[in-house]
């Protein structure tokens, strides 16, 4: 089901927010960089790159595109063990 | 509009959320036995928290004409202690007789150990002996995929559990599929922070359409808003939606999920 509203109606809604998220998150970068020591070899700081890259991805329609939140899930997320019951004794 | 909120723990909200709900349109909550931030110590805790689910929430909810439902189990974090556990789940069978029970939950994983799935097999057996709705809790942040995994690996290989009496909670945008596509019915969790925004599910409403589709505050003692549900109406009214698809999922499914229970009446 899409959304009643189109892309440039959609785009218009959510520009500044999204303006404002990227200052957000630049701004935290810079902070984290200021700070005391090194985070950078902290492996949350090379999810964040990460996840930084899957938003540069394709659009909806291409290989690799389109679910950019579920792939930014899956990024912060332990992956399924199909194995679960031998490893638990369950 | 009309709303039911389907998982909300109103323990723990002081009474006028229980107006504010009600000013907001909210005609019905139902309100699953979880963890109260603490781990309780005996089984007669329990039985007080059930007394307080079967007896005086239904009170005070209905001093504002919301009318009380509830789900009983003991929760995925205190499942760790699984001799508690057991005894617990031993003194529900008294409290279903209950009238406004509507099932077994919020049973499920937190950190996807074997006591909690252990207590969660054992809770699924009491919910198909006493042919109990079963509503499920899926675990937070970087569990939540391999918990709902296993959930649905549990789920699915109990051939006593019809897939349509059983709502699977908390899914986000890496488990709803899944969950649809097995033949259960989802609830999406509106936290700001560790879940869903309002926008984001208003996002998987459209990506995956409004049937089996739930949408819940799940407002608690912690960081949560009560009355996230109506947030998310007023996010999809601004995109344009129609007031019946919004109904569909934020009080015609509730309704059709929750009528497999004989105690679920909004008369």
């Amino acid at each position: 089901m899409p959304s009643p509203m189109n892309a440039a109606e959609l785009l218009d809604r959510h520009y500044l927010e999204v303006r404002a998220r990227l200052l957000e998150i630049a701004a935290t970068l810079d902070r984290i960089d200021r700070g005391d020591g090194t985070a950078a070899e902290d492996a949350r700081m090379q999810q964040i790159r990460a996840g930084l890259q899957i938003l540069l991805r394709s659009p909806a329609g291409e290989s690799d595109g389109g679910n950019r939140a579920e792939q930014i899930q899956h990024l912060f997320s332990r992956p399924y063990e199909a194995e679960w019951r031998k490893s638990l004794d369950i | 509009m009309d709303y039911i909120d389907p998982h909300i723990h109103m323990v723990s909200r002081v009474t006028d959320d229980y107006a504010m709900l009600s000013r907001m349109g909210c005609v019905a909550v139902s309100e699953p036995a979880f963890w109260a931030g603490f781990d309780r110590g005996t089984a007669d805790g329990f039985r007080d928290y059930f007394r307080q689910l079967t007896e005086v929430e239904p009170r005070r909810a209905a001093d504002y004409g919301i009318r009380h439902f509830t789900w009983l189990c003991i929760n995925a974090k205190e499942a760790e202690n699984v001799s508690l556990s057991r005894e617990v789940i031993q003194m529900i069978p008294e409290f279903l007789k209950a009238p406004n029970v509507l099932g077994i939950g919020e049973i499920g994983l937190n950190k996807n150990t074997r006591n909690e799935a252990t207590v969660f097999l054992e809770h699924l057996d009491v919910a198909a002996e006493h042919e109990q709705l079963i509503l499920i809790h899926t675990p937070h942040l970087a569990d939540k995929y391999q918990g709902t995994r296993m959930i649905l690996d549990m789920l699915g290989g109990d051939a006593r559990i019809d897939r349509s009496r059983v709502l699977v909670d908390h899914v986000e945008e890496h488990t709803i599929r899944e969950v649809l596509d097995a033949g259960y019915w989802a609830g999406m969790t509106l936290y700001p922070l560790t879940k869903c925004t309002p926008q984001r599910a208003a996002d998987m409403i459209e990506q995956f359409g409004p049937e089996r589709l739930m949408a819940n505050s799940a407002g608690d003692w912690g960081p949560s808003k009560p009355t996230a549900v109506p947030d998310l109406i007023f996010e999809l009214r601004r995109r344009g939606h129609s007031d019946a698809l919004i109904k569909k999922v934020v009080y015609d499914n509730p309704i059709e999920f929750f009528s497999g229970s004989k105690n679920f009446s909004l008369k």
